[in-house]
């Protein structure tokens, strides 16, 4: 599958997309749900809880693994997945469609410091080796 | 299955490839002043034959009581079954299974284990067991304020055993959660819902209750549990096992029932020894049991649709997530757990039922006697399962030292852990006592009590 140009990425395998209200909608790579494999289980952060840069909002869950997924820019929590509560398979098939929170960001030069698809294309390629 | 140690070639190999010239080396970073150099207690290495002798000379020292003891460990009757069973090498040679999933009879042992302990509590689902009934409070303490998120505060009633008390407070402090202590009735022995009022808000992630509680008394359970639901709080249940045949189980308390349940599993076919090994077992909802720590077996079906067990809900554990799991336990108790299992595959649901009914008879029974004699009465008026507390005027060690010379241990004195009860005890009779069993305590007691008040410094 290909890195989509559209979107921002972080080195923690989180993607970003710039919505036209100006909230971000957080998501994981699909090279971080190949890693995991399955997922049984996602935890999302609450609507209103307010984030840094970098901190650890949400988990995903396989059957032997788990990972934390971390805020890519600051901000508050406006909307959360509810769907992948009951699919969370729905990673597995499309991890770019299947949206995982939204954030409308506060402190909005730190998506200027976000990777670009080749960017992270090339981080990902560096670990599959 | 042959054990063979490693032998000195093996070793000498091992410490080469690591490059490490002695084993002491390993150690280094330990520092000297923790280190034991000497166990003067433990002798050089003696016979099979020596050790026996030395052993059952021990054991005689412990010499054979009446017990009226409880306080957290009970006395009950383990037909021989259990243990004929327990030790049998397929169950007493297997530890917590590392290739889990080659121990398909363990973990079956396990599954059957969870699945009786989840009915008994009516909780949607059980742990393979946790160390012991205080550690597992310590661990629902910790759950409780994960699943809560905002809080790390957590009620306790001073009517929880001490010793639980102690041990959670020592696990949890360093995490900066705080156990706030709810007062009792004196009068009654449990806690009273109205004096929760002061604690109403959402500043608080559970509230513990025990059922029934350190005095034996039950706690008004189903109060407790809505006014906490009421108030944003989770409710951790910690009960007798025993006493679930008779009591109506947590799951079904009221506003939806606990959330989660820990207790000890002693009880269950397990014998009373000093120190244990007993092992503590941990049930919740649904919800929570991505937050709950331990193993948990779970039933499948393998390639070919037959079923199976395996070690489910893994990423909850340390071996995955590190320093972010649950719980740095990643064992259970086995062989405790497995005497259980059979204990209680052996009575059922209706010889569980029978032996707290026993249990509870009995101990009316010696409340009665007791209270018979002059100057003996209960310290609460609240119904009680298979322990209670008595006062009377004369001091308790004094009691149970008198007590004690004719071979019965009355029971265990309340001074230390509740000074404002005065002379006080906790006794407890179990179906094991005998009508004149305990009319022999009634007996001493009021002889101890008499006219001469021998026992009066």
């Amino acid at each position: 599958m290909t890195t989509p140009a559209d979107l921002k990425y972080t080195k923690s395998h989180e993607w970003i997309k710039q919505e036209a209200d100006g909230t971000v909608t957080v998501g994981i790579t699909h090279h971080a749900q190949e890693l995991l494999g399955d997922l049984v289980f996602v935890e999302l952060p609450a609507v209103g809880r307010k984030l840094k840069q970098g901190e650890e909002c949400a988990v995903v869950e396989s059957v032997k693994a788990a990972a934390d997924v971390f805020a890519p820019v600051t901000g508050e929590v406006v909307a959360a997945n509810a769907d992948l509560a009951d699919a969370p398979e729905k990673i597995n098939e499309d991890a770019y469609l299947a949206w995982m929170f939204r954030i409308k960001p506060t402190a909005p030069g730190e998506l200027a410091g976000l990777l670009d698809a080749a960017a992270y294309q090339a981080i990902a390629d560096a670990d599959r080796h | 299955m042959p054990f063979i140690p490693h032998t000195e070639d093996d070793v000498r190999a091992m410490l080469a490839a690591i490059g490490v010239a002695a084993i002491d080396d390993l150690f280094d970073e330990i520092p000297a002043s923790l280190r034991n150099t000497a166990l003067p207690g433990v002798p050089p290495g003696i016979t099979e034959m020596e050790v026996t002798r030395l052993m059952q000379e021990r054991a005689e020292r412990d010499g054979r009581w009446l017990n009226f003891i409880g306080g957290g460990a009970y006395e009950h009757h383990i037909p021989a079954a259990v243990w004929q069973i327990a030790t049998r090498g397929e169950f007493y040679s297997s530890y917590t299974p590392y290739q889990a999933e080659a121990s398909q009879g363990t973990l079956q042992l396990l599954y059957e284990y969870q699945s009786m302990m989840t009915s008994l509590t009516a909780m949607d689902v059980t742990n393979a067991s946790l160390y012991d009934g205080a550690s597992a409070l310590a661990e629902a303490v910790l759950m409780a304020v994960r699943a809560h998120k905002s809080a790390k505060r957590v009620l306790v009633p001073a009517t929880v055993h001490p010793m639980y008390r102690a041990v959670a407070r020592t696990i949890v402090r360093d995490q900066n959660i705080d156990l706030v202590e709810v007062p009792y009735c004196t009068e009654c022995g449990h806690v009273i819902p109205a004096a929760l009022q002061k604690f109403a808000g959402r500043d608080y992630a559970a509230l513990v209750v025990p059922q029934p509680n350190y005095f034996g008394v039950l706690e008004p359970v189903d109060e407790l549990t809505a006014w906490a639901k009421h108030n944003g709080m989770l409710t951790i249940a910690v009960v007798n096992p025993t006493s679930l045949a008779i009591l109506k189980p947590p799951g079904e308390w009221a506003a939806g029932g606990a959330d989660i349940v820990v207790g000890e599993g002693q009880p269950l076919g397990v014998p009373l020894a000093g120190g244990g090994p007993y092992f503590g077992f941990m049930a919740c909802r649904n919800e929570y049991v991505r937050q709950m720590p331990g193993r948990i077996v779970g039933r499948t079906v393998d390639v070919d649709g037959r079923p199976g067990y395996t070690l489910t809900l893994q990423a909850r554990e340390q071996h995955i997530r590190r320093s972010k799991a649950t719980s740095n336990i990643c064992t259970n108790q086995g062989l405790a757990v497995t005497a259980a299992t059979i204990y209680l595959a052996l009575l059922g649901p209706e010889g569980l039922a029978r032996v707290a009914e026993a249990s509870h008879a009995n101990a009316l029974a010696l409340a009665h006697q007791l209270c018979a004699v002059p100057g003996v009465t209960r310290a609460f008026s609240g119904p009680v399962f298979h322990e209670f507390v008595v006062q009377f005027d004369a001091p308790v060690a004094d009691m149970l030292h008198a007590l004690k010379a004719q071979g019965i241990l009355g029971g265990l004195a309340m001074t230390r852990d509740y000074p404002e009860l005065g002379n006080a005890m906790l006794v407890c009779a179990t179906e094991t006592k005998r009508d004149d069993d305990l009319g022999r305590y009634a007996a001493h007691m009021k002889r101890i009590l008499g006219p001469s008040r021998a026992v009066r410094a």
